[in-house]
């Protein structure tokens, strides 16, 4: 890590979560977390092209141990999504999930990566000062996911059951018809849809933000001399090894959630 | 923390990734696995016919077996009933044949008997002519009394 300032746990902390922002105009909104996106955009590129890879190749025939392994990956999430969408899920859904659970997991997975080994690498070899390896812990990047799910579901809501359906249902459901329980029924649909897509992001990045500063805090033992560092190191591999349970879980949940929430807008009450 | 514009740019790469999945991950690798589940089924159903054919060649095979132990059978008892008729039909046979040797036996027989008394019948002719012969001491004129003897042995 770059030791320009003096060094304090502070500051140690808030350079490890400080983003690599680029400006791309005037105000505060108009920038980009440039680390994010690249991260993102990176492992977008090598899974989804390792995927295309393989599935180009596949054969009906007895497949080969890349295709079972990508098999295995389509038909655990085929199996989940079955569960919980009746209709034509091959369409749209199953690939969907398998978009989210799978990308949702490498970018969590970018939490195993060494914090100050890499942080090194940025400084000294892409010469970034700052860094910031996980996009699943910047709240930019959980938000549009959770946004983008929020989208289709309205979409899928307005297409499946008309606009007229969806507006019925925003305002007759669940209390019932009568015009006096509408305001009640809009108030408790808005905050529905109001909570789905935070408590879908919060949820994602509370889990691999909190990941990423107990590795910071295990870390700092690096300050208090060599057996702090090797007890740092044993500490930081355990939670590591207990990171791989949270890493899988959380990519499995918001894929769950994806699922679930667009198939609650094809479902009419 | 705060909200910028990633957001936006995030969500779009997701919007690209998720096209490209649903259009060209998904799809194959999905005709792929049914293909498959295809084959394995109609394997399955294969091996259900084989062994349902096998089950069906085994009892017609019991059948035909049966069957000849049946046809078997029937011809060893037709055997059986043949050989005792030619059994009959010999004795019979030999019956008719063993009447007949006797018949001609006793027919035989009574030529002999016809035949020695004939002989008898000239050679007592003889004997009694000897006999007389030698009682009256002197040759008897054999032609003298030609006749006379003659009429003796018709008499016989």
């Amino acid at each position: 890590m770059s030791t320009e300032h003096e060094l304090t746990p502070s500051s140690y902390i808030e350079h490890h979560l400080s983003f690599n922002v680029r400006q791309v105009a005037e105000g505060g909104f108009w920038s980009v977390n440039f680390d994010t996106l690249a991260v993102s955009a990176l492992l977008g590129l090598i899974i989804f092209g390792f995927l295309w890879w393989v599935v180009r190749g596949a054969t009906a025939g007895v497949p080969g141990k890349r295709q079972a392994f990508v098999e295995l990956l389509v038909e655990f999430v085929d199996d989940q999504v079955k569960g919980i969408f009746h209709g034509d899920r091959h369409k749209f859904v199953a690939p969907a999930a398998l978009t989210v659970f799978v990308w949702v997991f490498a970018m969590n997975a970018m939490d195993f990566l060494p914090i100050d080994i890499m942080a090194w690498v940025y400084h000294h070899i892409f010469g970034q000062e700052r860094f910031r390896a996980v996009p699943t812990s910047d709240i930019n990047a959980t938000f549009a996911l959770a946004l983008s799910v929020w989208l289709l579901m309205i979409f899928f809501s307005v297409k499946v059951k008309g606009l007229r359906g969806w507006l019925h249902e925003l305002f007759c459901s669940p209390f019932g018809k009568h015009p006096l329980v509408w305001p009640a029924n809009f108030l408790l649909n808005l905050v529905e849809y109001v909570s789905k897509p935070l408590s879908h992001s919060l949820r994602l990045f509370g889990n691999l933000y909190a990941g990423e500063i107990i590795f910071l805090l295990l870390g700092m033992w690096a300050a208090t001399g060599l057996a702090g560092t090797i007890f740092g190191a044993l500490l930081s591999g355990g939670w590591a090894i207990f990171h791989i349970l949270i890493v899988t879980l959380q990519a499995y949940i918001f894929m769950m959630l994806t699922v679930v929430y667009i198939a609650m807008a094809h479902e009419s009450h | 923390m705060n909200i910028n514009l990633t957001l936006f740019s995030q969500a779009l790469s997701f919007a690209i990734l998720i096209w490209f999945t649903v259009k060209f991950v998904w799809p194959p690798l999905l005709a792929a696995i049914e293909s498959r589940q295809k084959t394995i089924a109609d394997g399955l159903a294969a091996g259900e016919r084989g062994r349902h054919d096998l089950e069906m060649a085994a009892k017609r095979s019991a059948d035909i077996i049966r069957e000849a132990k049946e046809k078997a059978a029937e011809i060893l008892a037709g055997g059986d009933k043949r050989a005792s008729e030619i059994i009959e039909a010999a004795k019979a046979q030999a019956k008719v044949e063993g009447e007949r040797i006797i018949a001609g036996a006793k027919a035989e027989i009574e030529q002999e008997v016809f035949s020695a008394k004939e002989q008898l019948r000239t050679q007592v002719s003889a004997i009694a002519l000897a006999g007389a012969g030698k009682i009256l001491g002197r040759e008897i004129d054999a032609k003298a009394h030609n006749d006379l003897l003659e009429k003796l042995v018709a008499e016989i």
